[in-house]
């Protein structure tokens, strides 16, 4: 790809966003008919629903601001749909399985702390779409966030076996919340020029919100160097292929199919 | 309102005003090494003005979790702005089998009612 043909720097980062949101969908909605209890079905796919709107909104921005073939437009469905898996520009973090229900609650803390922080500073974006979703993002994040917290604390600092599988969930994950808050030459202009919220800024805030949740559910912050990173490039762990076969299936079986 | 079946383990009357009472795991919250969650029913207020109606009930490990399974359960298309959640332990309720001293008393007293009285001619402001 020439510099000419590159998309406009904007574009990625609505997609980076977007493929966050829509991967996490996409993992949150396997709970559904399997939760551990009926309540927490509900709960775990409206989460799932929510993000879905969030990537909705940032993947139609992205369609319209960075062209496709020919320069038209493309639409969310293009992206979400007929996209392969080196082209989604989500962090690894989103796309690991969520394994035992604690292990998903851990990747729901992780991230949604991670993303709350994100959006509260992208409300002060001088891009107005961005600006917009996050102000509605930010409130729903807000309860994610929370309902991710109530559940750590309760596991944590519950049966001996609901906090084994509460640190094994967070041991297994924290590797991967470096990437969170890289910073590459693209975001580093998005940053400077307004943009984009600037990652090493809301890593305090990200670590200071977790910290004392973890003390309190008597969890240990997990001791690693271990950095895996390459998502927001597109290189992914081997797990994203399949949810992405699974969740482009019918889209590619039957083009354009609506209900 | 429906009347409760017959031999009903249910104690007030009718769909989801309805309260278990038997084989229900409704223990009273507080220990966390339960196996089963305890039942809270849930009320929530449509809006400012409104009092809380009885909306249905749910399992949950506490009242905070209780109070958040309900904000998912019962308010995804925005139906209110304020919820109560109680412990189904707590709320004792009138018993099928004692319908008629209760209520039928009231059946024959249709002069509780102000449609029994006419309003005698050339009454105003009332």
């Amino acid at each position: 790809m020439t510099p000419a043909d590159a998309p406009p720097p904007v574009a990625t980062y609505a997609l980076r966003l977007g493929d966050d949101a829509l991967v996490l969908a996409q993992r949150l909605s396997e709970w559904a008919a399997k939760a551990p209890e009926l309540e927490e079905d509900v709960a775990l796919t409206n989460i799932g629903l929510d993000l879905l709107g969030q990537a909705r909104s940032l993947l139609a921005y992205a369609g319209e601001t960075v062209g496709g073939p020919g320069g038209q437009a493309r639409t969310e469905d293009d992206l979400a749909f007929l996209r392969g898996e080196r082209e989604f520009l989500n962090c690894q973090l989103v796309e690991q399985p969520g394994g035992d229900f604690a292990t998903t609650i851990a990747r729901q803390l992780l991230f949604s702390a991670y993303q709350y922080e994100l959006y509260l500073a992208l409300q002060d974006s001088r891009n107005d779409t961005l600006a917009a979703v996050a102000a509605k993002a930010v409130k729903e994040v807000s309860y994610h966030r929370d309902h991710a917290t109530q559940w750590t604390l309760r596991l944590g600092d519950g049966t001996e076996e609901s906090h084994r599988r509460m640190q094994d969930g967070l041991d297994a994950l924290w590797p991967y919340t470096a990437e969170l808050f890289e910073v590459d030459d693209l975001l580093r202009a998005l940053v400077g020029d307004g943009v984009a919220a600037d990652p090493e800024r809301l890593r305090p805030a990200w670590a200071s919100y977790l910290e004392p949740v973890l003390v309190e559910a008597t969890l240990d912050v997990p001791e690693t160097s271990r950095a895996p990173s390459g998502g927001r490039r597109g290189v992914h762990t081997e797990t994203l292929g399949y949810l992405l076969a699974e969740m482009q299936y019918l889209h590619r079986c039957h083009p354009g199919a609506t209900w | 309102m429906m009347a409760a079946p017959e031999g009903s383990d249910f104690q007030s009357e009718g769909g989801h005003g309805a309260v278990p009472t038997a084989d229900v795991p409704a223990t009273s919250p507080g220990s966390r090494t339960r196996r089963e969650w305890p039942l809270w029913e849930v009320f929530v207020r449509a809006k400012r003005g409104l009092s809380h109606n009885h909306v249905g009930s749910l399992h949950a490990s506490d009242a905070d979790m209780a109070l958040r399974m309900a904000r998912d359960v019962y308010t995804r298309r925005s139906e209110g702005v304020s919820i109560w959640v109680v412990p189904a332990t707590v709320i004792t309720a009138s018993s099928p089998d004692e319908k008629d001293p209760f209520f039928a008393p009231a059946a024959d007293k249709v002069y509780r009612h102000p449609t029994f009285y006419d309003v005698p001619e050339g009454v105003r402001h009332l």
